[in-house]
């Protein structure tokens, strides 16, 4: 078993916490994991990735290969499209639809809507609204985990019993509302896949 | 499987390890890739438990300085900082290997490839090899912790500081660590010989040639380290010499067959001759992967570059700047490119940017009507910092950022040459890191410059680490010998810019050093303190 995901986002938008709710889980399994983060400078509003490995034997390299992502997992679209050079011949593209426009020369959305349709494997949702409607606005990156969950081989209870654990400090109601998110974005992605 | 195992970042498997093997104290000036290594043991209830110094330095001169101290006394200790701010603490650095030891001393630096947060790639192995002190490269997390237990030990052994060198992947990537039996920390117990760490000429000279003598020591712990391995391989054709991450980068396009060619790896410096040297004489042509510049590879050319065929940065079979990754290794050895898509072309940087509401920002509409608009271009020496960004649109506000506190002694050489008018911008970390000297200096002179110090009560670009200039920047300026009625403060908010420019204008006027205090704090420290008030 292996699973290679690039996470992708601007700063700020919560991408460790789903490397954090897909780590654990993986942990949990007794499954391998290297996860690099993006720390510094361009946190400051600025595209960041992290490559999160997972693997049933020991992993080498921290950064994943190019050509070598079975997922790319993005809270934004057009930073979605920013790493489609990692993404595998066979891999998924998973992406929030709602842009983040903190630039002034942010790209026309329909052109990067157009973009992802073309990929051949692709989960695009409006994460957002998703999250809004489960009544967690601020759990978009919590449904973008749902949906990638579907395409990691880890069983969906222990990656539901690290959100429990990851949000237990932040009381019951917190880990029920990240739970419906989780549960919302993966049905999403089991339904159009 | 990995089940008794904790996921740490490099730097905070450093960190644990550090307190596992009984450091009494951590020093340190933050610094990305490095300072999670420090903010670890800082979080940690173990390290408070039995009272490891873990306070931030005010430079990583001062914090080498201090450790070295420690080592003094007989207890273990570990000095952190980036690869520039080993520059800043070169002096004792470099000095301890001639003064050598008494506890163990260990110096991480975290090197920055690519300048991911940096502003340059420097390799700090050729300033360990110039300090002629071992070196440790660790090729994976899991490494990193086990060569802190090791380094303490060589650096007992043979009373010698040693440098831990890591780059940003392994600092900043988490992965499974096994953890070890916690060591206590040592007695105090003095350095034996009284003269040992007085480096007047005669001492000295005896201190270096001892140093120097001692060498083929570090040479043969080197050829018998666990962390300088040879593995065979049948193809002869190419023999690969893979230091620290390098390595990683090898073994990951060898996931599914075994890979063909002999390889020595390597994690422990001076470079082990003997491995190499059979390396060389079994093998047609050397292939050489470091995380960083040439430095093996350019030992094994020699000059003239002629009696070993090798590849590697310098010969443009791998790029000779930036950082490696699998797939410039993947074409270094000839294998068939697996590369994915290419990024569309409408895809827009998003480069980082001053938050909405940083008081930064605030000054900068401040400086720009005052001085970019009146004087025009050229006029701004900055330094670093979040405000760095400043020198990025909308503002363009600043038109330098060398080294921490240049911004000031630039100004300073400018006002001196004639330029008017002569303009710093440095933040408060970095003005208590670096810059007192230098208003100093003008203050000595009473040169004709405006300094700005930009007071947000942090360290924010490093991750809002508290600095030491908090509440102390008036009484440090006037007690430098500023004039007290040209420190100047300010809150930097919309609705104080009319007297912000006045102030500006006034100080401008002044023929001598005025120092601007904008003083609000940084807007993500102050979320965060919510938060945590909060929870
Ligand atoms: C010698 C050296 N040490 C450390 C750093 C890392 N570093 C970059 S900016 C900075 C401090 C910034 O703090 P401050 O001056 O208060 O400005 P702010 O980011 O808060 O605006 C540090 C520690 C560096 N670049 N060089
Ligand atoms: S982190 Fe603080 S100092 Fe840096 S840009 Fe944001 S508000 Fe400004």
């Amino acid at each position: 078993m292996k699973s290679d995901i690039i996470l992708a986002g601007v700063g700020g938008q919560g991408i460790l916490t789903i490397a954090t709710v897909i780590g654990y889980a993986a942990v949990e399994s007794g499954l391998y994991l290297k996860q690099a983060e993006v720390h510094g400078m361009s946190q400051r509003g600025g595209n960041v990735q992290s490559h999160l490995r997972i693997a049933d034997k020991e992993i080498f390299s921290d950064l994943i290969p190019d050509g070598g992502a079975d997922l790319i997992v993005s809270v934004e679209p057009m930073e979605a499209l920013r790493y489609l050079p990692y993404l595998s011949p066979q891999g998924w593209l998973i992406t929030n639809t709602t842009p983040f426009k903190n630039i002034p020369n942010y790209p026309e959305i329909d052109k990067i809507l157009a973009e992802i349709n073309k990929q051949p494997r692709h989960i695009a949702l409006d994460a957002d609204a998703m999250a809004k409607a489960v009544g967690n606005v601020r759990g978009m990156n919590i449904v973008i985990a749902g949906a990638a969950s579907v395409f990691i081989d880890i069983p969906f209870e222990k990656m539901e019993a690290g959100i429990g654990t990851i949000f237990a400090r932040k009381g019951a109601d917190v880990v029920e509302k990240n739970l419906a998110a989780f549960r919302a974005g993966r049905k999403q992605a089991e339904e159009n896949r | 499987m990995s089940n008794k195992k904790i996921m740490l970042l490099g730097d905070e498997a450093i960190a644990q390890a550090a307190i596992d093997a009984g450091i009494s104290g951590i020093y340190a000036y933050p610094g990305t890739p490095s300072s999670e290594i420090t903010e670890y043991v800082q979080h940690s209830q173990e390290a408070a438990d039995s009272n490891i110094h873990r306070q931030w330095s005010a430079n990583e001169k001062t914090a080498v300085e201090a450790s070295l101290g420690m080592s003094y006394t007989g207890k273990r200790t570990m000095a952190c900082m980036k690869h520039v701010g080993l520059n800043v603490a070169a002096d004792p650095f470099i000095n301890s290997g001639i003064t050598g030891v008494n506890g163990g001393f260990l110096v991480t630096v975290a090197d920055d490839p690519a300048m991911h947060s940096s502003q340059n790639e420097q390799d700090s192995r050729f300033l360990g090899k110039f300090a002629l002190v071992p070196m440790l490269e660790p090729t994976n997390q899991q490494e990193a912790y086990d060569m802190v237990f090791h380094g303490y030990e060589l650096s007992e052994k043979y009373k010698i500081p040693v440098l831990l060198r890591i780059t940003t992947r392994l600092a900043h990537s988490r992965a499974g660590i096994e953890t070890r039996e916690k060591l206590p920390q040592k007695e105090l117990n003095l350095p034996a010989d009284g003269r040992q760490f007085v480096l007047l000429p005669g001492i000295a000279r005896r201190r270096y040639a001892n140093l120097i003598k001692i060498q083929e020591k570090f040479l043969q712990e080197a050829e018998d380290s666990p962390f300088n391995r040879c593995i065979d391989g049948k193809n002869k054709s190419v023999g690969i010499i893979a230091c620290g991450i390098a390595f990683n980068y090898l073994m990951e396009n060898f996931t599914t067959s075994r890979c063909p060619y002999p390889v020595v790896k390597i994690g422990q410096y001076p470079v082990p001759k003997q491995k190499i040297e059979k390396l060389v004489n079994e093998c047609d042509e050397i292939l050489l992967l470091e995380e960083g510049m040439p430095f093996v590879e350019g030992y094994l050319r020699g000059i003239l570059d002629r009696d070993v065929k090798v590849k590697g940065r310098m010969s443009g079979e791998l790029p000779p700047d930036g950082e490696l990754n699998p797939n410039l290794v993947r074409a270094a050895l000839g294998m068939e490119d697996i590369g994915g898509a290419p990024i569309p072309d409408l895809i827009a940087p998003r480069p980082p940017a001053l938050c909405l509401g940083c008081s930064h920002i605030d000054t900068y509409h401040a400086l720009n009507e005052t001085v970019k608009d009146v004087f025009g271009d050229g006029h701004v020496f900055a330094d670093i910092g979040c405000y760095t960004l400043g020198a990025l649109p909308p503002f363009q506000a600043i038109n330098s950022c060398v080294d921490m506190g240049a911004s000031i002694t630039m100004a300073k050489g400018a006002a001196d040459a004639g330029l008017f008018p002569a303009v710093a911008v440095i933040g408060d970390s970095t003005f208590t890191h670096s810059g007192m000297t230098g208003l100093l200096d003008a203050v000595i002179e009473k040169t004709n410059i405006v300094v700005f110090i930009l007071d947000n009560s942090t360290t924010a670009m490093t991750g809002g680490q508290a600095s030491h200039a908090f509440g102390r920047l008036e009484s440090i300026c006037t007690g430098l010998g500023v004039e007290k009625e040209h420190v100047r403060l300010i809150n930097p908010i919309k609705k104080n810019h009319e007297k912000f420019v006045e102030i500006i204008k006034e100080e401008l006027d002044y023929k001598g050093v005025s120092v601007i205090i904008p003083t609000r704090e940084c807007i993500q420290t102050l979320r965060k303190k919510t938060k945590a008030r909060k929870a």
